[in-house]
């Protein structure tokens, strides 16, 4: 498993977080919110299969949404930051009426606005996204804070009949960027060649 | 001069004369035929998935939506959701629509970002409110402002205001959006939907 995900504060890091997730993802799909978490996946490696929203704020539980609808067989993780998922909270309703089984929506939870100066979110004052989930009706929903409890999640991420929520409170240190491609184009239809075969 | 009503009293019985009560649910319009043919026109087109918040003039499609075999109908809480879960559709390879009233345009603006820059391809179909015989002021801004909002977003509009057009306007734009990959808006008039008789 390599060295334990933790940063200096004692807290999670999330980039080694996510690398740990991803290890395990197979042929799973990734969609990942704008900020941090592009580059937390982009660190981790770069895939055909994996889809960096670089913008519209709010929205990637929802690509999820769609693209586990229409790919049913294959799992589909959302990695995305607090700041995202709060702008988009209604998606956790729309998310949990359709059940889909097997999308797992994963929030990078460093309680800030990491890419707008370190503002603190809702969640630093308390707000519990995994508690909102669970009342939403998401049949799995956690709080991860150690890294013990994150590897023991992990095989739940790829495996539970979802929709399944995971935030996972990290460590609000910057870290360096690592910038995946951004022209939108391209990305779009490199994942959908990748996983439909074509563009038609 | 007369007591106020006291507490645990019953109120005078006016509450069936205000103006509220009295609005009918009687619609003008050409009646609701045509969500029919653009029923049709989603199975002929392809389409999966359908996002909506509804609209009265959508009662009929949505409900037609949501006992297809072929269609998997999504409520949202609100239209930029539907704008972001037609992207994640299309990444999967399947087509989708997402069903709006005209107030819903405004809530998709910075989403639609999404669908210019990376040229997802997106039908949406709005009916209008604001725009034709309304009775509420409060839609008017919104509703007439739709087109030019969608238009500056980098949508596609398509307006319709005969219910014998509506089917071809929708095969037609499903056309032009999934071939060309551009977002298309077809914009259904309350002269089709009918508006609500307020009196």
């Amino acid at each position: 498993m390599g060295i334990a995900p933790v940063a200096r504060s004692g807290k999670l890091d999330r980039r080694k977080a996510v690398a740990r997730i991803l290890a395990r993802r197979d042929d799973a799909l990734l969609i990942t919110g704008l900020g941090s978490p592009c580059w937390d996946a982009a660190a981790a490696g770069d895939a055909d299969e994996n889809f960096y929203v670089w913008g519209g704020m709010g929205g990637a539980a929802m690509i999820g949404l769609g693209l586990a609808i229409a790919q049913p067989r294959r799992r589909v993780l959302v990695i995305t930051g607090d700041g995202e998922m709060l702008m988009g909270l209604g998606a956790m309703a729309t998310i949990a009426v359709q059940r889909p089984k097997n999308l797992s929506v994963i929030v990078m939870d460093n309680e800030r606005y990491g890419e707008t100066g370190m503002q603190p979110t809702h969640t630093h004052y308390g707000v519990d996204l995994s508690g909102m989930a669970t009342s939403a009706g998401f049949p799995v929903s956690v709080t991860i804070r150690t890294s013990r409890a994150l590897d023991a999640f992990v095989p739940t991420l790829y495996e539970a009949a979802g929709p399944v929520f995971a935030g996972i409170k990290v460590d609000d240190a910057k870290l360096p960027m690592v910038l995946p491609e951004r022209d939108g184009t391209w990305l779009k239809s490199r994942f959908r060649k990748a996983v439909v075969g074509s563009l038609d | 001069m007369r007591s106020a009503v006291g507490i645990g009293q019953r109120l005078p019985a006016i509450r069936n004369q205000g103006p509220t009560a009295m609005a009918k649910k009687k619609k003008s319009g050409t009646g609701n035929g045509w969500a029919d043919g653009v029923y049709r026109a989603f199975i002929d087109g392809g389409i999966r998935q359908v996002a909506y918040v509804p609209d009265a003039g959508h009662a009929r499609l949505i409900a037609r939506c949501e006992s297809s075999p072929k269609i998997r109908g999504v409520p949202l809480t609100t239209e930029e959701e539907g704008v972001a879960m037609l992207a994640g559709a299309w990444l999967g390879g399947q087509r989708g629509a997402l069903l709006m009233q005209s107030s819903g345009a405004g809530n998709c603006i910075n989403m639609l970002a999404l669908i210019q820059e990376c040229r997802f391809p997106l039908f949406t179909l709005v009916a209008m409110r604001g725009e034709w015989g309304e009775f509420n002021p409060w839609q008017v801004p919104m509703g007439d402002r739709t087109a030019r909002v969608l238009d500056n977003a980098g949508v596609l509009i398509k307006p319709v205001d005969e219910a014998g057009r509506v089917a071809e306007t929708v095969t037609a734009s499903l056309r032009l959006a999934f071939s060309t990959y551009r977002a298309v808006a077809v914009l259904i008039s309350q002269r089709v939907i009918g508006y609500k008789a307020w009196e």
